[in-house]
Parts: C-alpha cells; sequence; structure tokens
C-alpha cells in the first residue's frame, strides 16, 4: 500500500496556485460560519454579564442537580454499553454464523431512530398508560418523568457506539492470535485480557469517548421521559432549554459552555486517540489477515 | 449452547460464542427491539381510518414536507460543501489544516442543545449572522430557512467524514494516468476522480439526509415552531405526546420509523457498493 497523504504530490495531482487558494478559502469561509463562530460564540454569551453571573450560573443549586443527574446517566449507561459492546463484537467478529448481517445492522438501529421516538417507546412501555403502567404504580416504582427512564433512553441512543468501534478492527485482525494462545493452552479469559482486550484497547477507549460525548449531551430522548421537574429530573441540556425559555440568556449559555467545553476535551481526545486505533487498524491489514 | 449448535457456519476453538451472542440477544431486546415493537403494537390499537387521517391531517402533511424538504436541502448543501472540506483536507497543505479536520466533528461533540441556541442567538435579529442577514430581507431564526440552517449544522460532518478516507486511499496512478494521456485537471476530475468517490458521497449524503430527519434538538430553539410553517414532525409527535394523544403519537412515529428503515437499508447497500468500489 502506498500512502499517498505523505508521498509529494506531483505536478499532474495538483491545481493551479489560484485554484487552490480559492478551494481552501471557500471552505475556509463555509466551517467558519458553521463551526467556528458557533463554538466562540457560546463562550462569548456565557461571560457576557461577567465571572460572577457565570460562576452563580454553574453553582446554583439546580444547575448542581443537573450536573450530578447527567454524570449518573453517563455513569450508567457507558459502561453498560461498553461491555454489551465487547460482548457483541466477539461474537460477530470472531465467530462465523447465520444471521450476522442481521445482527449488525439491528446494533445500529438506534442510530437511525429518531430521538423523540426512543423517548416515545419507553413512555409506551412503562408509562402511565404503558404496558407495565398500573404494575410500576401499584408497586410504587417510578420509569418515566425520574431518573430510570432518563438512564434507559441514553442507554438507547448511546446502544451502537462502543459496538460499531471494535467490530471492524476486530474483523480485521482474525482469529489467529486468540486460536494461537487456546492452542497454547490458555483459558477462554485468559485469551480475552491478554490477547484480545491489547488488541482492541484503542478503539475500546475511542468507543467510550463517543458514547460519553453523546450520553451527556442527549436531548430529544431525555426531554420526552424527563418531565423537567427542576432539580430532580433535569440533566444539562434540560436545564439549558429551562434557562433559555425564561429568558436567562446568560446563565443559559454559562450552563451551555460547560457541554461546549466537554465537546472540546472529546474533540481533543478523539484526536489523540484516532491516530492510535488507525494505527493497529493499519497493523492487522498489513499482517495479511483476510477479514 | 444452542446457539453454538444452530448457528455456527463452521466450529471454532474460541470459547464464549453462546454467552456474547446471548448477551447480545438479551441487551438488544431488552433495550431497543421489545421497546420499539410497542409502537407498531400500540398504533395497531387504531383502526386503518384512524391511523390514515392522523398521518395525513393538514397539519401532520405540512411537517412532513418542511421535515424531508430542509433535511434534503441540507443534506445537498453538505454533499456539496463536504465534498471541497475532504478534497481540501486531504489534497491542500495549509496552515492550521490539522485542527480544521478536528473541528469538522464539532457537530457529532456538541450537545444538540447547545447548538439549538447558539444557532439562534446567531442568527437572530440581533445576532452575529442575523444582524447582517435581516436589512438584507432574509429571516434565518423562527423561519423554515432557521430548520434548514440547523440541519446543515448537525449533518456536516457525515460528507467530509465518508469521503476523505476514500479520497486518501485514491492510487496516485489513475490521475497520472490520466495527466499524460493528455486529460486537463477538471477533465480528470470529472470523469476519473468523481465517479470514484459517487458512492461515498451518496453515502455521506444519506447519512447526513437521516440524521436531520430525526433531529430534534438543534432545531426546535431556532424553528419558531409555528404549526403548518415551521413545525418540524418530531415535534408533532411530543405535542401529540402531552395531550395523551397516544395513538396519534405513535401513528406519526410509526410512519418516520418506516422511513427510517428504508434509509438504513439503502445506506447499508450504499456502504457495500463502497466496499465493493474499493475492492476490500
Amino acid at each position: 500500500m502506498s500512502s499517498p497523504t505523505n508521498a509529494p504530490i506531483s505536478r499532474t495531482r495538483t491545481e493551479p496556485f489560484w485554484v487552490r487558494a480559492l478551494l481552501i478559502g471557500t471552505a475556509l469561509v463555509f466551517l467558519s460560519l458553521f463551526l467556528f463562530v458557533p463554538l466562540v460564540s457560546v463562550f462569548v454569551e456565557a461571560f457576557k454579564k461577567g465571572v460572577d453571573v457565570y460562576m452563580a450560573s454553574i453553582t446554583e443549586p439546580d444547575a448542581v442537580s443537573a450536573i450530578k443527574l447527567t454524570l449518573i446517566a453517563a455513569g450508567i449507561s457507558v459502561p453498560l454499553n461498553l461491555v454489551f459492546g465487547v460482548a457483541a463484537a466477539w461474537a460477530i467478529a470472531k465467530f462465523d454464523f447465520r444471521g450476522k448481517n442481521v445482527l449488525l445492522t439491528l446494533i445500529d438501529l438506534p442510530f437511525s431512530v429518531s430521538p423523540v421516538i426512543a423517548g416515545l417507546i419507553y413512555v409506551l412501555v412503562f408509562g402511565l398508560q404503558g404496558w407495565w403502567g398500573e404494575w410500576l404504580i401499584a408497586n410504587d416504582y417510578k420509569v418515566i418523568f425520574a431518573v430510570p427512564g432518563i438512564v434507559l433512553a441514553t442507554v438507547f441512543i448511546t446502544f451502537p457506539f462502543v459496538a460499531r468501534e471494535l467490530i471492524p478492527l476486530m474483523q480485521a485482525q482474525g482469529q489467529e492470535q486468540e486460536e494461537a494462545a487456546r492452542v497454547l493452552g490458555a483459558s477462554g479469559w485468559q485469551v480475552f485480557w491478554k490477547v484480545t482486550l491489547p488488541n482492541v484497547k484503542w478503539a475500546l477507549l475511542y468507543g467510550v469517548i463517543l458514547c460519553n460525548a453523546r450520553a451527556m449531551g442527549e436531548f430529544g430522548a431525555v426531554s420526552v421521559v424527563s418531565g423537567h421537574i427542576r432539580g430532580q429530573t433535569n440533566t444539562l441540556p434540560l436545564h439549558i432549554e429551562i434557562l433559555y425559555n425564561e429568558y436567562q440568556f446568560a446563565a443559559s449559555f454559562a450552563v451551555a459552555s460547560l457541554l461546549a467545553s466537554l465537546a472540546l476535551v472529546t474533540l481533543v481526545l478523539k484526536f489523540i486517540v484516532e491516530r492510535r486505533v488507525r494505527q493497529q487498524l493499519a497493523q492487522a491489514n498489513d499482517t495479511g489477515v483476510p477479514a | 449452547m444452542i446457539f453454538s449448535r444452530t448457528l455456527l457456519r463452521r466450529p471454532s476453538v474460541l470459547p464464549g460464542f453462546d454467552l456474547a451472542l446471548g448477551m447480545t440477544l438479551l441487551y438488544l431486546s431488552l433495550i431497543v427491539l421489545v421497546p420499539l415493537s410497542a409502537v407498531f403494537l400500540k398504533t395497531f390499537t387504531a383502526t386503518w381510518p384512524q391511523f390514515w387521517e392522523t398521518v395525513t391531517s393538514p397539519r401532520v402533511v405540512a411537517s412532513y414536507k418542511l421535515t424531508f424538504g430542509a433535511s434534503f436541502l441540507a443534506a445537498i448543501v453538505n454533499g456539496v460543501f463536504g465534498l471541497l472540506v475532504a478534497w481540501v483536507l486531504v489534497r491542500y497543505d495549509f496552515f492550521g489544516r490539522r485542527i480544521v479536520d478536528a473541528l469538522v466533528d464539532l457537530p457529532f461533540a456538541l450537545p444538540t442543545a447547545v447548538a439549538g441556541i447558539v444557532l439562534t442567538g446567531l442568527y437572530s435579529g440581533n445576532g452575529w449572522i442575523g444582524k447582517h442577514l435581516e436589512p438584507l430581507g432574509l429571516k434565518v431564526a423562527y423561519t423554515p430557512i432557521g430548520v434548514f440552517v440547523a440541519m446543515t449544522f448537525i449533518g456536516l460532518p457525515f460528507v467530509v467524514r465518508t469521503v476523505q478516507p476514500i479520497l486518501e486511499d485514491l492510487a496516485a496512478e489513475l490521475e497520472e494516468a490520466s495527466s499524460t494521456l493528455g486529460a486537463t485537471r477538471w477533465q480528470t476530475f470529472t470523469k476519473i476522480t468523481f465517479p470514484i468517490l459517487t458512492p461515498a458521497l451518496l453515502t455521506g449524503f444519506a447519512l447526513a439526509f437521516a440524521r436531520a430527519l430525526g433531529e430534534y434538538g438543534s432545531i426546535i430553539f431556532i424553528a419558531g415552531n409555528m404549526p403548518m410553517v415551521s413545525e418540524i414532525t418530531p415535534l408533532l409527535i411530543i405535542t401529540k405526546l402531552e395531550q395523551y394523544d397516544y395513538v396519534g403519537a405513535t401513528s406519526i412515529a410509526v410512519v418516520m420509523l418506516v422511513i427510517s428503515f428504508v434509509l438504513l437499508l439503502a445506506i447499508n447497500w450504499l456502504q457495500a457498493w463502497t466496499r465493493s468500489r474499493q475492492g476490500k
């Protein structure tokens, strides 16, 4: 494989200077309007009324409780989807079985469902008029308009992230190394911990980073099941909405700047980890293991 | 035991198939399949005329027109600019290229509620961008154009990220041969490069379109949500739900789900086409 990105680009493969300048210029203007300006404006609006208002907005009790709930929702849904993602990737990448393509499509399903529908389905199952609504009330459990509903909606929305990062890499790596370890006497769990996991650790981390970013930022699905009870069932994105609708713009942007900072941290981590993932994938492809 | 005996195409020395597949199927059923089936079962409690009346009522049809029209336009804009951005990032070296490359994923990383209030702030009459557009007679915030702007923002990374790897892998020999045989750069692009990129471009377009159709958070702030004018379909589902019209909400949800499934199949097919073009 040649690597065109590092190879010097010959004159027959590039354009005259003015064409290059025009294309780069157009692309940068478009990206500035849609990415750079919005990003900068979050922080400008957040500090518009000064540092005191900013600090007050993010430390008032409702904001703190929203931060806590967001951390809880992500803290439960990310590990759940991590374990599931590893199990799904192990079954799909290391074995050849009937129905694999159907399973792959089903795993991707939550990405193609509107977040609003993701919330709706849990209302239908656990809501007052839902399948288990009466039983839940009789036993004094609350799912919808309570924390469990928020966690469930978040789990649904972030369901495919880890699995879809692991599967292509593990398929490219094949199963020779695991088979060798097995033949040499390693137990199943030893194979997993000592051979498979080190081979996929960066892709795993990459999936977790994306999963976490989405879990903390999810709005539509959570909005349907939350009930918007201040201090109880408000996550950070929902808190932003409430403040915004009450015309508390500075406070709303202050809270938004927390999530925007999270997005920036996510992008930086993603940038670092992405290169490691590519290296591992390139290694897997170079060793000539047929995928 | 049951899975390895019935499903495996060939036996494996590796253990854990039953455990891994069993966990996957259980979790998938509990979190995704059973709850999703509730939408269809609930809708079946309505009669066919009831269902049809709900999903074809004027307000709902107006929301389809807006949602599909704006998603389509946004995906087209992202197709054109996504290709341009991918080209510029792969082919040209300029100051800050890697930062720009990393920043392209911002719409994936930025929570939609944040995107919603930021875009509304920028494009409203006294916002940084809106105050230059309104004297020209162009109102963006609280109009269908605002819906289009939000959809363009959230769909931006898809085309770039599907086209970029194909462009990176493109064999230099093809373009060099084309040039040696006397083609101009423009001819080489339209006859050689662009056809190779087409499947990836269409995949990115379809992904951006599908994402825009279901999008809620970034749109509701900027749309103004006027019935018949700037109300998107996902918002109508929530409106019905808040009125305790469960059957109405699920009927609209079924229409959207069926469209999403068709798109998902189309995307899978496009991705298979992309891979076969690459010979992988």
